[in-house]
C-alpha cells in the first residue's frame, strides 16, 4: 500500500494553520477536502453530510460531532453551551434522525471563572432537557492560560433514523425548490453586536435554537425531503455552496426572497458584511420536491420559530455545481463561497 | 469605497462642537457617530456616516429628487408614441 | 433602511436602463472612480442593465489595492513588534506584503487589533498606556477627517504613546494621472460620491475642461449609479464636458469646510506612490509638521525601501483601466482571492475580487 507522506495543504502557502481555515469558507473546505477526508478515506465519510447515517443490526443510526468556540461565551441570546447543544442536535436532525444522546468533552483555558463555566453547564442543562437528550459522557481538560479562547466544548450526538427517505446532496433533482426556516444573519451579527471594537447597541439576538421538530413536521407530513443542511458559520451561501458541490447541481436564490431583519441587514451594512455570508445558528436549508413545495412551507409557517420561513430559490436543469444570485435589480450573479473570515471594511 | 450609510440622530451629547457625538439610528441599531463636522444638524435628521463620523446631513428634498425624475421619465414615456426596445433582461444566468 | 433601501428598487432601475437605452447611439467609455461603486456595479449587475455601447471601466479608487507594497511591509514590522498593539480597518488585513500579511502577524502573536473608527484606536491608546498604540491610516479624502480628528484628539490629550501609519491618497491627481496617459480610453466619469462630500467637486471644472470629459458626481447604490451614468450620457450626446452632481442628497459644490479645514489643519499634500501605477506627485497626505510626532514612520524609524511586485501582477493595468480581470493570465489560476498574487484581489471592492466572486462564469 502506497503510503504518502508528504502534507497535502501546500506549505508555500501555508506553513500554519489560520484562522481562516475554520472560518466555513473556502480554506477550511480545502483543508477538509484535501487533509482529513483524504487520509481517513472511506466511504461514509465521502457523503459528506451534517450527520452520517449508518446501518447497524438493521436500524439506521446517525452520528455527528461539532465543537464549539465563540468570543464572547455569553451573548445576546444564547450562550457557548446553549449553542454545543443545539448545533449539534440540529446536525442530527438534518439526517432526519431523532436526538437521543449527547457527548460533551470540556476544554477549559486555566484561569477561566468557575462561575462563568457553572452558568455554561446549566445553560446545557437546559437546553439538553427541552431537546430531550441526555448527555451521557464527557470529558474534562485544562490548558494553560492564552491556549484555550476561554472555553472550547465539543459534543458528539447519537440519533435514530426512523423514516424512509433519503436525505442527501446526492438525491436533489432539478426543479426542487429551497426553502429556509426563518431570517438569516442573526447569530453573526448578535456576535458583531458585543465584539470589542465594533459593538453597537441593538436587539438583535442570536437565532440559536433546536430545529428538529420544525424537521419531523416536515417528515410526518409525507414531505418528499431530498436534501437539509444546517446554516451555521459561511450562511447560507457556504451552505450552498457545499450542496452544490456535492451534488453536481445548480442552484439558483432569488435575493428578494431571502428574509433579513431590518436591524441586522442595517448592522450588515454598517460594517459592510453581505447577509448570505453571516453565521445563523437556528436556520436549515430544505431541499424539497416542487410538489410539496407549497406545504412545506404552510407548515413550518404555522410554528412560532418557522414564521418566517421563505422559499428562496430553487434547483436548475442545467447542471453546475454553481450557486447564482439574482440580485435586487434582477441581474444575476455567482453566490460564491465565502473566503475565511468575514472581516467588515470601511471600503 | 467609503462604506457610509445613513442613519438618523436619536440624541446628541457634548456642549464642545469638536468632541459633540450623537446616537445614530440605523433602521433599528444605534451607533455613537462625531458630529463634529456637521453643526448644524439637531436631533431627527438623518446623516451620512463613515467610520464614525458624520460627514452630511441627508438633503431630504434632494433625496427625492432622483423619485421626481423617474415619475417624470414615465409620464414623458407613456405621452411619446414610444417604440423603444426594453433592455434585455436575464431571466437565467 | 431609509435613504438606502430605496435607491436598490429593480423597476425603477430598469426605468432608468430603458432611458439609458434610448438616447445612445454611439459607443462610449465611462470610468467609475470610487472602489465602492465597483463593488455595487459588480454586486448588483448594474452594468448588465446597459446597452453593449456603454463599457464601464473601473477605476483606481480602492485605497486598499493602491497602499504601497512598501507600506504594507512597514505595517507588518510594526505589528510584529511585542511592544505594539497595531490597530487598522478590517479592509487592511488580508493584503499581502512581500512576505506575509497582517492576518498571519495576528496568528503568529502580534497584538493586530480591528477597529470601526480612528477614535477606537485613541481610546485604545489611553487604556494602555504602557504599549505603543498604532493606527494604520489608509482612505481616501472621506476617511481623512476621521484620522486628523484621532490625531488632533491625541495631541489635545498629551498621549505619547499613540502614532499613525499615514497612507491617505488623493483622488483629483490620480484622474489627472489617468487622462494624461496616452493609453487612457477613458471619455466621462462617474466621481467618487463620498470622497466629495468631504472635498466638493469645485477641483473638477478644469479637468472636465482640459480633457473635456463629463465629470458627474455619484452616489453608490444602483439607482445613483444608474442616474449617473444617465447624465454622462446625457452629455456625451450632446456634446457636453461639465461636472454635475447626482448625489445631491449628501453632496454640496463647496464639500464640508469644517472638515476640509481640519484636514488641512493636520495634514498637507505629499507625493505618494500608488501601488501598480507608480508615484504620483501631490496625491497623498502626511503630517504637518506641528503633528509630526504622531508619524508612526518617524517614531520607529522605518526606513524607506523598495520592493518589486510579483512579476504576474498585472493589476497596475487593472487599476489604469486597460485592462479587465479576466484578462490577466494569472486571474482564477495564481491569482485567486485566498492566495491573491496583488491587493485588487484581496480587497473586497478590488475590481479582481470582484469579477472573480461574482464574474466567474464568464
Amino acid at each position: 500500500m502506497e503510503f504518502n507522506a508528504t502534507c497535502p495543504i501546500p506549505i508555500s502557502q501555508y506553513p500554519r494553520v489560520l484562522m481562516a481555515h475554520g472560518g466555513g469558507g473556502k480554506l477550511m473546505h480545502q483543508l477538509i477536502g484535501k487533509m482529513f477526508l483524504a487520509a481517513f478515506d472511506n466511504p461514509l465519510l465521502e457523503t459528506q453530510r451534517d450527520s452520517t447515517v449508518v446501518e447497524w443490526t438493521g436500524r439506521k443510526l446517525a452520528f455527528t460531532t461539532d465543537s464549539y468556540v465563540v468570543r464572547p461565551i455569553f451573548f445576546p441570546g444564547g450562550d457557548i453551551g446553549s449553542m454545543a447543544i443545539h448545533g449539534t442536535v440540529n446536525d442530527l436532525a438534518m439526517s432526519g434522525a431523532r436526538p437521543l444522546y449527547l457527548s460533551s468533552a470540556f476544554i477549559i483555558e486555566e484561569g477561566l471563572p468557575m462561575d462563568t463555566l457553572w452558568r455554561v453547564v446549566c445553560s446545557m442543562r437546559d437546553a439538553a432537557r427541552r431537546c430531550g437528550v441526555q448527555i451521557i459522557t464527557g470529558d474534562t481538560k485544562v490548558v494553560d492560560q492564552g491556549k484555550g479562547d476561554g472555553l472550547l466544548i465539543n459534543t458528539s450526538g447519537i440519533g435514530v433514523v426512523e423514516h424512509e427517505q433519503k436525505i442527501a446532496p446526492q438525491n436533489i433533482q432539478p426543479g426542487d425548490v429551497v426553502l429556509i426556516n426563518g431570517d438569516l444573519a442573526r447569530h453573526g451579527m448578535a456576535i458583531m453586536a458585543v465584539r470589542e471594537g465594533l459593538a453597537f447597541e441593538s436587539r438583535i439576538e442570536s437565532d440559536s435554537a433546536p430545529v428538529h421538530d420544525e424537521v419531523f413536521s416536515l417528515i410526518d407530513a409525507g414531505i418528499e425531503i431530498h436534501c437539509l443542511r444546517d446554516l451555521t458559520r459561511g450562511g447560507l451561501a457556504s451552505a450552498l455552496n457545499e450542496i452544490a458541490e456535492a451534488s453536481g447541481r445548480r442552484i439558483q436564490v432569488v435575493e428578494k426572497s431571502v428574509p433579513v431583519r431590518e436591524d441586522v441587514h442595517a448592522a450588515c451594512e454598517m460594517l459592510g458584511l453581505d447577509p448570505l455570508h453571516v453565521a445563523c445558528e437556528g436556520r436549515f436549508a430544505a431541499f424539497i420536491a416542487a410538489k410539496d413545495a407549497d406545504r412545506a412551507l404552510t407548515i413550518l409557517r404555522r410554528q412560532a420559530a418557522g414564521a418566517e420561513a421563505a422559499v428562496i430559490g430553487r434547483v436548475a436543469e442545467n447542471s453546475g455545481p454553481l450557486v447564482t444570485l439574482q440580485s435586487a435589480i434582477g441581474a444575476s450573479r455567482i453566490l460564491d463561497m465565502p473566503s475565511g473570515e468575514q472581516l467588515p471594511r470601511i471600503c | 469605497m467609503c462604506l457610509a450609510i445613513p442613519g438618523k440622530v436619536e440624541s446628541i451629547s457634548g456642549d464642545d462642537p469638536l468632541t459633540r457625538m450623537g446616537k445614530i439610528n440605523f433602521g433599528g441599531i444605534l451607533k455613537e457617530a462625531s458630529l463634529a463636522y456637521v453643526p448644524e444638524v439637531k436631533v431627527g435628521d438623518y446623516v451620512i456616516v463613515h467610520v464614525g463620523f458624520a460627514l452630511s446631513r441627508v438633503d431630504e428634498e434632494e433625496a427625492h429628487k432622483v423619485f421626481g425624475y423617474l415619475k417624470e421619465m414615465e409620464e414623458l414615456a407613456e405621452l411619446e408614441d414610444s417604440d423603444t426596445e426594453p433592455p434585455p433582461r436575464r431571466d437565467k444566468p | 433602511m431609509k435613504y438606502l433601501d430605496e435607491y436598490r428598487d429593480g423597476d425603477q432601475a430598469h426605468q432608468f436602463a430603458r432611458e439609458i437605452h434610448r438616447i445612445t447611439t454611439r459607443p462610449w467609455n465611462i470610468m467609475e472612480v470610487c472602489g465602492g461603486q465597483t463593488h455595487a456595479i459588480v454586486k448588483f449587475g448594474i452594468d448588465e442593465l446597459l446597452p453593449k455601447f456603454i463599457t464601464l471601466i473601473h477605476g483606481p479608487g480602492c485605497p486598499v489595492c493602491v497602499t504601497p507594497l512598501e507600506m504594507i511591509d512597514k505595517a507588518l514590522e510594526l505589528a510584529s513588534r511585542p511592544d505594539v498593539i497595531f490597530t487598522s480597518f478590517g479592509d487592511m488585513l488580508r493584503v499581502p506584503g512581500s512576505t506575509t500579511d497582517l492576518l498571519s502577524v495576528k496568528a503568529t502573536g502580534g497584538d493586530v487589533r480591528i477597529v470601526y473608527s480612528p477614535l477606537d484606536a485613541v481610546k485604545i491608546a489611553e487604556q494602555n498606556p504602557a504599549r505603543e498604540v498604532v493606527f494604520f491610516g489608509v482612505g481616501f479624502e472621506t476617511t481623512a477627517p476621521a484620522t486628523a480628528m484621532a490625531i488632533f484628539q491625541a495631541a489635545q490629550k498629551g498621549l505619547k504613546n499613540f502614532s499613525m501609519l499615514v497612507s491617505h491618497v488623493l483622488v483629483p491627481p490620480a484622474i489627472e494621472a489617468l487622462m494624461s496617459s496616452p493609453n487612457c480610453k477613458v471619455q466621462g466619469f462617474l466621481a467618487a460620491g463620498h470622497v466629495c462630500t468631504v472635498m466638493g467637486y469645485e477641483e473638477y471644472p478644469p479637468l472636465a475642461a482640459k480633457y473635456h470629459v463629463p465629470i458627474v458626481v455619484t452616489g453608490f447604490e444602483p439607482l445613483d449609479i444608474l442616474h449617473g451614468v444617465l447624465m454622462v450620457v446625457q452629455q456625451f450626446e450632446s456634446g457636453r464636458a461639465e461636472v454635475e452632481n447626482q448625489y445631491t442628497r449628501s453632496v454640496r459644490r463647496e464639500g464640508n469646510r469644517p472638515a476640509q479645514e481640519l484636514i488641512h489643519k493636520v495634514f498637507k499634500v505629499v507625493a505618494r506612490k500608488w501601488r501598480g501605477v507608480g508615484e504620483i506627485p501631490q496625491s497623498g497626505l502626511g503630517l504637518n509638521d506641528p503633528y509630526a510626532g504622531f508619524d508612526a514612520e518617524k517614531k520607529f524609524g522605518l526606513a524607506d525601501h523598495h520592493v518589486d511586485e510579483p512579476a504576474d501582477c498585472l493589476s497596475g493595468l487593472v487599476l489604469q483601466g486597460q485592462i479587465k480581470p479576466h484578462e490577466c493570465p494569472a486571474f482564477g489560476t495564481k491569482c485567486t482571492p485566498e492566495h491573491p498574487l496583488g491587493a485588487t484581489m484581496v480587497s473586497s471592492e478590488g475590481a479582481c475580487a470582484a469579477y472573480y466572486r461574482y464574474r466567474r462564469q464568464n
